[in-house]
């Protein structure tokens, strides 16, 4: 049982644009089995927080090629990528790279 | 698709061997925070050595678009000019910004919002700042297409220029400066804009025709306020993709002047662009872990579908093979350093050979069994007959009246600009822009003015060719 993860999720690069303008928001996910990963989390973001245009953000499992992501300041390449389990109070930024937001 | 060994294994950073790692450079490298921060800085430090084409004290303008890139160039430039740095720059910059709200269509109160967050940042840096906004383009004066000859000998020795400043050099203290009063837009100055815009059919022939739009207002800004360098923020990964869009749209002549570092088809104005080897990747970590502000502004492109234009659709192209293969950007980079123009320099360009719109020299000479010769061909054979439109049966009056033009060429030629006419004076690329406008009138006035100037001065060429003697 994974008890309610408090996660702090920013939105830079033009990223913001498909969340209503707003780059911070601090979120409390609820209690699942399994613990959370990134994967789960972008699910969840797509459900609960992604205002429009799902397809600029999320392509296929992932993110969007061009969207760099990063937690707690460290490239999630070197975390493990989708499979990184999330703790509490941890920070993740999407910062887009693309042209157009 | 089996994945590279999770770099994470090794643990630590490649370089100093002890912190651990931040992020993943290049292909598999990674580094810690402080030991990025010294990349990233040496890289621009050494790109600028390297290439020793500013000289000490210049006056360089950066155009900084609010954008990441050219935010980290400023921050560099900041960093870089500062009295205790090692190796410290020598130049003396100024900034300009292009306010584009009109293109959007937004309203005065946001354009107003977003240049205060502009002017805010910049008004931080001490540097001398221009707010232009875009619609400053349709006033620009025909000259602005005319080359100009540079300002130094360029062959003067750059040892010979750090010796002299050294000499000379005062306490080194920037002048404060003064604040730049707000730009006035006048409302039918932004509506002929949108009109010149909405007059484009495609969105690829928009984003080329308001590039080269910037670019002259960038020249002009940068000449008119006695600048002689222009630096330009366009990143790796970005000059990788608009040299395979290039391509594209038949830009490959003036490949190596759109990508590479210097660009000196102007003459007196050189544009630089030091970001050029640094990938999106490594400028959007380092100015996020590094704090450096940056004004996202949205634009016309912002959230299109990738298959909206050429430009959208290489850029998906590259960032998704990116993804998988990451070398991509640094191989097309690579390829691109080595790409030289055959023709002499463009500096040197006569009037009559320099494309109206880019400003590079012509490439349509349409040799025998050329391409570009092929693409005539099939044009003609796939259009319907319109004799009026060749340039051979434009009518001129023997008989003018006596009010010729100060340029000394006779007046007497239509006052309205053909598309096929404005086409001759283009290179291939530029021709296919046009081809893409519904009408030419909304193009701003320079740009027809100085095209019938060239147009006259070739017809009074061909006029009175039998009597010159070479």
């Amino acid at each position: 049982m994974a008890a309610p993860l408090s996660i702090q999720l920013e939105f830079g690069g033009g990223a913001e644009l498909l969340f209503d303008g707003v780059k911070r928001h601090h979120v409390t996910l609820p209690v699942r089995p399994k613990p959370w990963d990134v994967q789960q989390l972008l699910l969840w973001i797509q459900m609960n927080l992604l205002k429009e245009r799902p397809e600029l953000f999320v392509q296929g499992d992932s993110v969007r090629p061009g969207i760099l992501v990063l937690i707690n300041d460290a490239d999630w390449e070197l975390m493990g990528e989708l499979k990184y389990e999330l703790q509490d109070q941890d920070n993740v930024v999407f910062i887009s790279t693309l042209h157009g937001g | 698709m089996p994945s590279a060994d999770p770099p994470s294994i090794t643990k630590v950073c490649v370089k100093c061997k002890v912190q651990p790692p931040a992020v993943l450079l290049r292909v598999g490298d990674p580094y810690c925070r402080e030991c990025f921060h010294e990349y990233f800085i040496h890289k621009f430090r050494a790109m600028l050595g390297k290439n020793r084409i500013i000289f000490p004290g210049e006056k360089v303008l950066l155009a900084v678009s609010g954008g990441p890139s050219s935010c980290s160039m400023l921050h560099q430039v900041q960093q870089g000019l500062s009295v205790d740095a090692h190796k410290k720059l020598r130049f003396t910059p100024g900034i300009v910004f292009i306010d584009e709200g009109a293109l959007t269509g937004c309203c005065l109160e946001d354009r107003l919002k977003t240049n205060t967050e502009i002017q805010a940042l910049f008004e931080s840096t001490g540097f001398p700042f221009h707010v232009v906004p875009l619609e400053r383009v349709l006033e620009l004066p025909a000259s602005v297409l005319q080359p100009h000859e540079s300002f130094s000998d360029s062959k003067s020795s750059y040892k010979a220029a750090v010796g002299e400043f050294d000499q000379t050099q005062s306490s080194g203290v920037q002048p404060p400066c003064q604040p730049q009063e707000a730009a006035e837009v006048h409302e039918t100055r932004t509506l002929e804009l949108q009109q010149l815009v909405a007059s484009v059919k495609t969105h690829t022939a928009r984003e080329e025709l308001l590039s080269m739009l910037r670019q002259h207002l960038l020249l002009h800004t940068a000449r008119t306020e006695g600048y002689s360098k222009l630096m330009l923020g366009d990143n790796c990964t970005r000059l990788a993709i608009k040299l395979l869009s290039n391509i594209s749209l038949g830009r490959g002549a003036q490949a190596a002047l759109d990508t590479g570092f210097s660009d000196s088809r102007y003459g007196d104005v050189i544009a630089v662009r030091p970001m050029r080897d640094y990938s999106a990747k490594e400028i959007a970590y380092y100015n996020h872990l590094f704090k450096v502000p940056s004004v996202f502004i949205s634009g016309l492109d912002s959230k299109t579908p990738e298959k909206d234009s050429i430009q959208r659709l290489t850029e998906s192209f590259v960032t998704k093979l990116q993804t998988d293969f990451p070398s991509t950007v640094s191989t097309i980079y690579r390829t691109s350093e080595k790409l030289q123009t055959a023709c002499k320099a463009p500096s040197a360009v006569d009037d009559s050979l320099r494309c109206e719109l880019c400003l590079c020299a012509l490439d349509t000479s349409a040799e025998n069994a050329s391409a570009f010769q092929a693409t005539q061909i099939s044009e003609q054979l796939s259009q319907r007959k319109c004799p009026d439109d060749s340039l051979q049966n434009l009518k001129y009056d023997t008989t003018c009246s006596d009010r010729c033009h100060g340029d000394g060429t006779c007046c007497s030629s239509a006052s309205k600009l053909e598309p096929m006419e404005l086409k001759s004076l283009m290179c291939y690329s530029c021709q296919l822009i046009i081809k893409d406008m519904s009408s030419l009138e909304h193009l701003p006035g320079y740009i027809l003015a100085d095209a019938q100037r060239r147009l006259r001065r070739s017809q009074m060429r061909a006029e009175i060719s039998s009597f010159l003697l070479d």
